[in-house]
């Protein structure tokens, strides 16, 4: 039996969190005895699959059709379908990104599994891993143990893994050459677009003030607002205050936002579902102020205070003055 | 038009949670619930896409008895109808085992467009749409901002990371995945809340459909994650934790 990675690549270029995922295979590797096999389908799949093969990996498949071109999630499917079938591993992993989440958990049906989607870490235990993932938007943790015989599927999430921990190799390199039809082909991608040139670039600030569902109404992001401008800050949000329209969407920190690291980053009323932390763990000194002592957003704070936002915000804008005279 | 809306019931996000007895899932008796969030959205564009084509809007929900009340939050918003698969124990199922109960329900149903909320806000799988979809032979889009309906088929807006989108064109039947967003949500108007108590609610025993299956995949234990990081919380009343706050940003960390 083998651990089977699938990486990802969009237009000839490598999803980084593919070999984040490759660490994790390459841990639970060691742990069970098993080969790490990797995959990688589409556009310059076999250029990309002698890169991959620099890695310490038994086999590197390329597999090719022209149908793998444009991402769609039949073909993606019935493409890796038949590598599994033909490979035959435990374990299939995933990088947890977008396009997984779109054909992962179609592709486990085929093989009557359900996809632990997401997961942040694993253990072994009698001989089989067990994977955490988060509830509950990050809130409570569980362990999660495949109860069907293999083949098994997972997806890992950004940042669980190091892939500067990678040791290097030189795989073998196969080409494979999966059976599709056009014509069972469903849906039609168009070509990737942005919605519109960013009039704020949050990347550059060193000052963020990131305001979330804590706030309650639109009426109350002045007080924010405030402590915004207190600190030179930009002002930033979570993706609920940007859905309702308190804030522009260009102002959304997280993983369908703008990925942030600032030197200081002041989280207000977020709780800190994964989608928001993201976007902005990588900051230099995090202080959150939130009601619920539980809140996620905890786990990744320096600096924390507990509390009702709308008494501590104001109190801070009048401790910034003062210090900054 | 006929939809379905995949809708599920959900702690209420504020809750206070703690692991029951058995240590695999959460003690449920003082939860407050409400409609899983993603899900009010997928049942928003469901109520907007009848609105301008008309048609019938299905909720379809898999859940307690007590999950009747966020059928009836739906049904008032402007459902028609629902169905209701009721099951007291959700845990013995797995994502595959809800989805094959959802599918069986939606044999005699034939609707043209499904759509569900992209994920739970309770175990987050984001799944048992896609999962749905391949049991019924659709095809689907997951991720969605936008839904317009062409003749005999769908054009929608899928997320891509960081700010990129793409358009998708897809034949129908199929089924979405709504991201929160896609639209402003609407209230329940006092009229809707009237009418919506003659409204039809079709209760299935779960068992009625599908024995339950052996499950692919269980949770083993459920837990409060532990800290990676050293956070120094900062206590006393609000102008004391923020002078605190401040003398920590302008002498330890050097930021003010």
């Amino acid at each position: 039996m083998s651990i089977l990675v699938i990486l990802e690549q969009r237009a000839g270029v490598w999803n980084r969190m593919s070999f984040e995922t490759l660490a994790a295979a390459a841990e639970m590797g060691r742990q069970l005895g098993q080969p790490v096999l990797a995959a990688v389908a589409g556009e310059r799949a076999a250029v990309l699959a002698a890169e991959a093969a620099a890695y310490k990996i038994d086999t590197v498949f390329a597999v090719e059709h022209p149908l793998l071109a444009r991402y769609t999630a039949d073909a993606y499917t019935t493409a890796l379908e038949q590598l599994i079938r033909r490979v035959n591993p435990e374990l299939v992993l995933l990088p947890h990104t977008y396009r997984v989440r779109d054909f992962a958990p179609k592709l486990a049906t085929r093989f009557g599994r359900v996809l632990v989607s997401d997961a942040i870490a694993h253990r072994i235990e009698d001989g089989r891993p067990v994977l955490v993932r988060q509830l509950f938007q990050g809130k409570l943790n569980a362990d999660v143990r495949f109860a069907s015989a293999p083949p098994n599927f997972a997806s890992i999430q950004a940042g669980a893994y190091r892939a500067d921990s990678l040791a290097p190799g030189a795989a073998a390199v196969e080409s494979f050459a999966p059976d599709l039809a056009a014509g069972r082909i469903r849906t039609q991608p168009g070509e990737p677009f942005r919605e519109s040139q960013r009039g704020v670039d949050l990347a550059a600030a060193s000052i963020i003030v990131s305001v979330g569902r804590g706030i309650k109404e639109k009426d109350n992001i002045a007080v924010v607002e405030q402590l915004a401008q207190a600190l030179g800050a930009e002002l930033a949000a979570s993706r609920p205050i940007c859905d309702n329209g308190w804030l522009p969407m260009e102002r959304q920190v997280g993983s369908s936002g703008q990925t942030v690291a600032p030197k200081l980053y002041l989280a207000v009323g977020i709780s800190g579902a994964i989608q928001h932390l993201v976007g902005m763990k990588g900051s230099k000194t995090i202080v959150a102020i939130n009601k619920d002592e539980n809140a996620p957003i905890f786990e990744v704070a320096d600096y924390g205070i507990v509390g009702d936002l709308f008494e501590v915000v104001p109190a801070l804008v009048e401790e910034i003055r003062k210090a900054k005279g | 038009m006929k939809t379905i809306v995949g809708l599920k019931q959900v702690p209420a996000r504020d809750s206070l949670l703690r692991t029951d007895a058995s240590g695999r899932w959460i003690d449920e008796s003082d939860l407050a619930f409400e409609v899983n969030e993603p899900d009010a959205y997928a049942l928003e564009a469901a109520l907007q896409l009848k609105e301008k084509h008309g048609g019938e809007v299905v909720v379809l929900t898999v859940g307690p008895p007590r999950a009747a009340q966020s059928i009836r939050e739906a049904l008032a918003k402007g459902a028609d109808r629902a169905i209701h698969i009721e099951e007291e124990n959700l845990g013995r199922w797995d994502t595959l085992g809800i989805a094959r109960l959802m599918a069986r329900a939606l044999e005699t149903e034939k609707p043209d467009l499904i759509l569900t909320g992209l994920q739970s806000d309770d175990l987050g799988y984001g799944q048992t749409g896609v999962v749905l979809a391949e049991l019924l032979g659709l095809p689907h889009a997951t991720i969605i901002m936008q839904v317009e309906k062409l003749d005999g088929a769908i054009r929608v807006k899928r997320e891509l990371e960081e700010g990129w989108f793409e358009s998708i064109e897809i034949p129908l039947p199929a089924l979405v995945t709504v991201q929160s967003g896609i639209a402003k949500l609407r209230y329940a108007t006092l009229m809707g809340i009237k009418k919506a108590k003659t409204k039809e609610i079709r209760r299935v025993p779960a068992a009625e459909l599908v024995a339950a299956p052996a499950a692919a995949v269980e949770i083993s234990r459920v837990y409060i994650p532990q800290k990676a990081k050293q956070t120094e919380i900062l206590t006393g009343n609000a102008k004391e934790a923020a002078a605190r706050l401040v003398e920590r940003l302008k002498f330890g960390a050097r930021v003010l």
